[in-house]
């Protein structure tokens, strides 16, 4: 049986980066996923999330939309993005304002990337700190073109690096 | 390595369905994964499936959603049905906005009652919900069939359907 749960690429870093870029996205695939672990520069006080803001193809159109749910530790809430120029990932990172050696993790999981209507994908993740506020959100997102997805990059909605030790897992899914 | 996650069968339509099947599920694996890319004929479909042709009231689900303004929880028992995605005009499927679902379900070849959790992924731009769906069936019977389908309504063409397998060892 064909082994369907692949890793394209992976980038781990050794040092801050304002940016992740997976390019040259190979069409054999069915569906994508991206794995996430990341802390960024932001010197948001304790308790503030990072957003995971993620573009596709290099499009900054405002052709990105999504729907959040996320809990803080006492209240469950939603909210909307419409037309942005980027798909903003809410509460799925955490920022170096917050506990040290603590990540956000998160999994995007982007369905039929190849095609030809507009790309609904997804977003699960946490930003748990052992602070008085921490954040789970998952994000209903939707990319709203036609093309197919060749690149994706993801950069931090707060902060202007990602630091070392963030890690960004790239692999692809085979329906056959 | 041994391949955990593979797929059993896949399904696009080409024209409007009622429903998608998946027949002759080997029990050969732990786990099952459907992953769903749908719009239905009617706006604000719920996604609904039934496991082995079973439409007695033996389903209940619990959810979590949020539509973009508020969030809120809700649980309907002895359905005749499993279910994701709330029906409503704006958190149901779209008529033209695919919505992408995924279902995990969990120990589909024991003895015991069956779990599976849904989650639906319906952004509008503009409207749409965000959405967990956890579903009992009531059911001691190992899974070898299951059919999705829109409430009240067809699953459009182009709507695709994958079933994965995923084993434990």
């Amino acid at each position: 049986m064909a082994n369907t749960y692949t890793l394209i690429s992976s980038n781990v870093l050794s040092a801050s980066a304002t940016s992740i870029t997976f390019s040259a996205i190979p069409s054999t695939y069915t569906d994508l996923v991206l794995r996430i672990s990341a802390r960024s520069d932001s010197t948001f006080s304790s308790g503030i999330p990072e957003s995971l803001v993620v573009t596709f193809n290099g499009s900054g159109a405002s052709n990105y939309s999504k729907t959040t749910l996320y809990g803080n530790g006492a209240n469950a809430l939603s909210v909307r993005d419409t037309a942005t120029a980027n798909a903003i990932l809410s509460f799925n990172a955490v920022g170096n304002g917050v506990t040290a050696n603590t990540f956000g993790n998160a999994e995007i999981y982007v369905p039929s990337y190849l095609s030809s209507t507009s790309k609904p994908f997804s977003s699960f993740g946490t930003g748990e700190n052992n602070a008085t506020t921490a954040y789970i959100a998952a994000n209903a997102a939707l990319w709203n073109n036609t093309v197919a997805i060749t690149s994706t990059t993801i950069i931090p909605g707060n902060g202007s690096n990602w630091l070392s030790s963030s890690s960004f897992y790239l692999y692809g899914i085979k329906n056959s | 390595m041994a391949s955990t996650y593979e797929p059993i069968a896949t399904t696009t339509l080409g024209s409007a369905t009622a429903a998608i099947t998946f027949s002759s599920i080997p029990s050969t694996y732990t786990d099952l994964k459907i992953i769903i890319v749908a719009t239905a004929s009617v706006s604000g479909s719920a996604l609904q499936f039934i496991f082995n042709n079973d439409s007695a009231s033996n389903y209940s689900v619990t959810l979590i959603n949020g539509n973009g303004v508020n969030a809120s929880s809700n649980k309907y028992s002895n359905q005749s049905t499993g279910y994701g995605l709330v029906a409503s005009s704006s958190t149901g499927l779209s008529t033209s906005v695919p919505s992408f679902l995924s279902i995990d379900i969990f120990s589909y070849a024991g003895s015991t009652f069956k779990t599976a959790l849904v989650a639906g992924n319906a952004d509008k731009n503009g409207s749409g919900n965000v959405e967990y769906d956890v579903n009992l069936w009531r059911s001691t019977s190992a899974i070898n069939r299951i059919d999705l389908s829109a409430q009240s309504a067809n699953l459009s063409a182009g709507t695709t359907a994958t079933l994965y397998g995923i084993k434990a060892a």
